[in-house]
């Protein structure tokens, strides 16, 4: 069977990784390279790479330090951040990004994601959404979440899935840096929508918020930063927890 | 030794660059038929969409040269699904050197399509796959696949079992992604640069 997967992400900005509570307050965690390296042989079961400020400064995703993950990466590799048109797309998978996370270009049009599925396959579509809770909705937010859309988080992602989205990576603002448990019921929601695959990220703080987002929340893979990056939980020791919980892991 | 990597404007060939450069070796780029015929080991990577794919393998007059190779020749993904004689992915007529036909998954409420992530190989057998034990875990993408047939050389589950590597001769196809495999992969792509 397909095991559940667990992803470090690398917040990106200016070369650095970077990390930040509720998309704020940024602090240093170190040389992207150097981590992707640690993860890969850690274990980690794919690596997200999001270039943050690359949306707002309208700059196009540091193709030269994807070439360097991707050089010694031997997992699979998800790249995002300013990501707009078809060339940006080509330029990343041509740098070695395996797959791209696409967001506020999606939610602007979302005839790109079936532009880029027909191009490249749903395989490596990969469309990041940014929800808060706002008086019991979740809301969709765009431009590295600034921004609301007035698009509620389930609809989005169905619209998108029809559209050929491989896969969603899902953020709940409300959650994220705070290390208080994932967004299980947005989680569940959304992975009962869609037929492809989730991946639930924001709010990871211990092992045992990863067990809840599995089982309750039915994601099919946990994306965390900050419990990673500080050498607060290592991957290793979070596997082993897992698959004495009974979740199935690669070990 | 001289790889040659197939270059057909389609795949993401990068990572399988990147992966042979790990394992020390050096590969070309290439759609030209001579490089290819003479090269001791050549690597075709597929990504994307099947009848796409065959319409570019088509211009480059590659649709004819692939089948005439007689040295190992590994397709991956996309790569090993063009090795058979059809896909049910937009009625798709393929290469035609191993005789299964291509199908979709069907997603239900446990098994999700594309079958995305690392998955067990089971019923491994041949020299491509020594080494490995049912405990080992390759990374899969995509959301069609052949059926198991006795050109299988290992199988995969979801649910159902279905070919995670096929074998005739000289030509073997995978459907995970040997350079996205850790340490696995490239165990298994090490084996196919030995054989």
């Amino acid at each position: 069977m397909v095991k559940k997967r667990l992803i470090p992400c690398l917040d990106v900005r200016d070369g650095r990784t970077v990390k930040g509570i509720q998309f704020e307050g940024l602090r240093d965690a170190g040389d992207p390279v150097a981590l992707a390296a640690r993860y890969a042989h850690e274990g980690a079961d794919e690596l997200v790479f999001l270039d943050i400020t690359a949306t707002n400064q309208r700059r196009q995703p540091l193709t030269e330090l994807v070439r360097d993950v991707a050089r010694v990466l031997d997992i699979p590799f998800t790249v995002g951040g300013g990501i707009s048109t078809v060339a940006d797309v080509e330029a990343l998978l041509l740098s070695g990004a395996d797959k791209v996370s696409i967001n506020s270009a999606a939610l602007a049009r979302p005839a790109f994601i079936s532009d880029l599925a027909r191009r490249f396959g749903s395989q490596c579509v990969v469309v990041a959404v940014d929800a808060r809770l706002v008086e019991g909705e979740w809301q969709v937010m765009t431009r590295a979440g600034t921004t609301p859309t007035g698009r509620q988080a389930v609809d989005w992602c169905r619209t998108a899935a029809d559209l050929g989205a491989g896969e969603f990576l899902l953020t709940s603002m409300s959650h994220d840096g705070t290390k208080a448990g994932f967004a299980l019921e947005l989680t569940r929601a959304v992975s009962d929508a869609v037929s492809v695959p989730v991946i639930a990220s924001g709010g990871a703080g211990q092992p045992s918020d990863f067990t809840a987002v599995f089982e309750a929340g039915g994601a099919d893979a946990a994306l965390a930063a900050s419990i990673f990056h500080f050498n607060e939980t290592a991957l290793p020791a979070l596997k082993q927890y897992l698959h004495a919980a009974g979740i199935a892991v690669r070990l | 030794m001289e790889i040659a990597v197939v270059d057909y404007k389609g795949g993401n060939v990068q990572s399988v660059l990147f992966a042979l450069e790990r394992l020390g070796a050096q590969a070309v780029l290439t759609a030209d038929p001579e490089v290819l015929r003479r090269a001791d080991k050549v690597l075709f990577p597929g990504e994307g969409e099947a009848s796409s794919a065959m319409q570019a393998l088509r211009e480059a007059g590659l649709d004819l040269v692939l089948p005439t190779l007689t040295q190992p020749f590994l397709g991956i993904c996309l790569g090993m699904q063009l090795l058979g004689t059809h896909s049910e992915e937009n009625d798709t007529p393929m290469l035609g050197l191993l005789p299964f036909q291509v199908q979709r998954f069907v997603p239900d409420t446990a098994h999700k399509v594309p079958h995305m992530g690392w998955n067990n190989l089971q019923a491994m057998r041949g020299p491509l796959l020594a080494g490995l034990t049912e405990a080992d875990h390759v990374y899969f993408v995509h959301s069609y696949y052949a059926p198991v047939g006795p050109y299988t050389i290992a199988q995969a589950a979801h649910p159902g079992p279905f070919s995670a590597a096929v074998q005739h001769e000289n030509f073997y196809g995978v459907q995970f992604h040997t350079e996205k495999s850790g340490p696995v992969g490239t165990r298994i792509l090490a084996n196919f640069l030995a054989l």
